[in-house]
């Protein structure tokens, strides 16, 4: 009887001990997922400021201008233009 | 004596008479019973304190180290039918002080927040002078910034997450798209119009932090934040540009007083473009007057004028009254109705119906018109849509000016059938145009993108009505039309020109609305384009001269930009002619 209790008391405290220290791994895995998923936010919001850049730099006023100035581009004339009608080509 | 006592007296206690005294009974009972009922008041106050106010206990405990975080989420993107974005929002900070606490930074200190906030040292120290508790430093700091300041770990400076809406197409689509003020509360626009749908609701959840500010566990139930959902506009921003430009470029040239433009979808009543002039710029709304504010096509009505009359025209058409080819006798110009006369701008002689539309004339409108019962115009016009908000969801719509049939005098039926007497709003004209573009049957105008066609409108008119003036509109920017300057080369395009004198205080002023409303192309009607110009300062008026030029610009690039095959090329590829060539 004595034998036994004295196993039980050793495995309670061993139990105790397990706990404790799953307890702390698993705040320390929880504290990893809060900064990864802190990370996420700020790609996202990164994302979103690019989003904007992007379309800053791709308004049409801007791609116009540059069209026309810089690569000096123009609408073809009505008589350049030469409808190709794909369903008769194939 | 004193030595032989020594060892004896323990026991002499006990001997001493005053030691022997017996106490009385009740005196120790006394003692006991107040030792008692000391524990017991223990008791109590344990039993009160772990029982009875155990919540109030347990909250103080929480609050030492369980915190309510806010989750937020974000307002809802706008964007055109392709997913270019028109108005998107990204975090910012804003920098708030407890001027108290703020006020015992070094000057050093001072000088680097002031170059991290852009404000002159002078400022910073004003705004911290107040004897408030809380002063924004500055709001809508971009969130690298606001990091160097965390980082500076300033007393008394504190950050809050805010956001910053953008609007990159700027103040091209800034009637449409409209503007959010602070909160994020739609105030005009889009922005307003579907504030419910794009707000974002934030989520919370409760953790414990430990003595770092660490967050190491979850508590209970979170609640997600739901971002706000996007709204996916009709708007076709390349059409949307050359819609703009192209106005913006003619009411400058002409020295007008404002304008709009509608480019509507005949398959699917999608507004693809629609734009004003004066417009403003929504990410900077400094100087803005209500002239820019406001969206001219849909919340201003104005006298359309001759684009109205092949709505007359079709109805005689389609009551059997008249033929295409029917002749009418427009001379010498003028009739008289009543005390009034009505005159056309050129005086014609025997039209045909077709001409009657192909050279806009008031005459032979009007002898069409009081043909009919005023009632039937009356029930067009309400089936058209005139004199009833377009329902499109947009704030501060309107229906326009149609009054019951009852009243009319001959007068009104007929200046009516032209176009006055009668008010409308630019994108109400556009829509009633589909009716021509499609097979008489009129669809609903929407803000939002469509994926299906719509197959079956309202039907106004027949599938013949609607051919023939299709023929007739082709025939106004003919050789002989109205219009000749609102064609566009390889299309084969329709269309109705309109000068309105402009009412001012009752009275009919020296001053013009030209207008234009086309539809192409005329073999497959795809595109409804509709211009009107407010008030051109020129020599020149004329809805053909004015508003036709802005009409074949926007159509013909609109068409190419939908990748709509030319119905009349100037020449087309020989395809397969035996030679491998494409």
């Amino acid at each position: 009887m004595f034998r036994l209790n004295l196993f039980l008391l050793l495995l309670i405290v061993l139990c105790a001990l397990a706990v404790v220290t799953s307890q702390h791994r698993g705040r320390k895995l929880f504290q990893a997922l809060e900064a990864e998923q802190e990370k996420v936010r700020q790609l996202d919001v990164e994302y979103g400021q690019l989003q904007i850049e992007m379309s800053t730099w791709a308004t049409h006023p801007r791609v116009e201008k540059i069209a026309r100035e810089r690569l000096r581009m123009v609408v073809p004339a009505p008589q350049a233009v030469v409808p190709v009608n794909l369903q008769e080509a194939r | 004596m004193v030595v032989r006592r020594r060892p004896q007296r323990g026991h002499r206690y006990t001997e001493s008479p005053i030691l022997q005294l017996a106490l009385q009974g009740w005196r120790s009972r006394m003692v006991g019973l107040l030792l008692m009922a000391a524990f017991l008041a223990l008791l109590m106050r344990a039993f009160y304190l772990q029982v009875i106010n155990n919540d109030f206990l347990q909250e103080k405990g929480d609050s030492r180290y369980l915190r309510d975080i806010e989750i937020s989420a974000s307002r809802g993107k706008v964007t055109d039918r392709h997913g270019d974005m028109l108005a998107v929002s990204t975090p910012m900070r804003s920098i708030w002080a407890i001027p108290a606490d703020a006020r015992t930074m070094s000057g050093e200190q001072k000088r680097l927040l002031a170059e991290l906030v852009e404000l002159k040292p002078r400022e910073l120290d004003a705004r911290l002078a107040s004897e408030k508790t809380f002063v924004f430093v500055k709001r809508q700091v971009p969130p690298q910034t606001a990091e160097q300041i965390a980082a500076l770990k300033l007393p008394g400076i504190h950050q809050e997450k805010e956001y910053r809406r953008y609007y990159p197409a700027g103040d091209m689509t800034a009637h449409l798209v409209g503007f959010t003020g602070v909160d994020d509360k739609g105030l005009e626009g889009v922005e307003l119009a579907f504030q419910q749908s794009l707000l974002g609701r934030p989520g919370a959840r409760t953790v414990i932090r430990d003595r770092r500010g660490n967050i190491i566990e979850d508590v209970g139930a979170t609640r997600p934040p739901r971002d706000g959902n996007d709204v996916t506009l009709a708007i076709d921003s390349k059409i949307q540009y050359l819609a703009y430009s192209h106005l913006k470029a003619t009411v400058t040239e002409h020295n007008a007083k404002g304008g709009g433009i509608v480019v509507l979808d005949t398959r699917t009543g999608e507004i693809l473009a629609l734009a004003n002039w004066p417009t403003y710029n929504p990410n900077n709304r400094a100087k803005l007057s209500g002239e820019q504010l406001r969206n001219r096509a849909v919340t201003d009505t104005f006298e359309p004028g001759s684009t109205l009359k092949p709505f007359t025209v079709a109805l005689g058409l389609e009551k059997g009254k008249y033929r295409y080819d029917s002749m009418i006798d427009c001379a010498p110009g003028r009739i008289t109705i009543g005390r009034a006369v009505i005159s056309d701008a050129h005086p014609h002689g025997q039209l045909s119906v077709a001409e009657v539309i192909q050279k806009s004339s008031n005459v032979g409108t009007t002898k069409i018109a009081l043909s009919m019962p005023a009632e039937s115009m009356w029930a067009m016009f309400d089936d058209l849509g005139f004199g009833k908000a377009p329902q499109l969801g947009f704030p501060g719509e309107v229906g326009g000016r149609l009054r019951p049939w009852k009243n009319w005098r001959p007068i009104e039926q007929a200046t009516m059938s032209y176009g006055h007497g009668i008010s409308v709003s630019l994108i109400q004209l556009a829509r009633a145009y589909t009716v021509f573009a499609r097979d008489g049957d009129l669809v609903p105008a929407s803000l939002l993108r469509v994926d299906q066609p719509v197959v079956h409108g309202t039907p106004v008119f027949s599938a013949q009505t609607a051919r023939e003036m299709r023929a007739m509109l082709e025939m106004v920017v003919g050789p002989g039309g109205t219009a000749p300057k609102a064609a566009v080369p390889g299309y084969r395009v329709g269309g109705k020109t309109g000068t309105a004198h402009k009412l001012e205080g009752g009275a009919y002023a020296n001053k013009y609305i030209a207008s234009f409303v086309g539809i192409a192309p005329i073999s497959n009607p795809r595109l409804v384009v509709a211009v009107m110009i407010d008030e051109p300062g020129g020599n020149q008026y004329y809805g053909g001269q004015i508003a036709g030029p802005v009409f074949a610009g926007v159509m013909g690039g609109a068409l190419r930009t939908l990748g709509i095959a030319p119905d009349a090329p100037l020449q087309v590829a020989a395809v397969n002619d035996g030679k491998g060539r494409m």
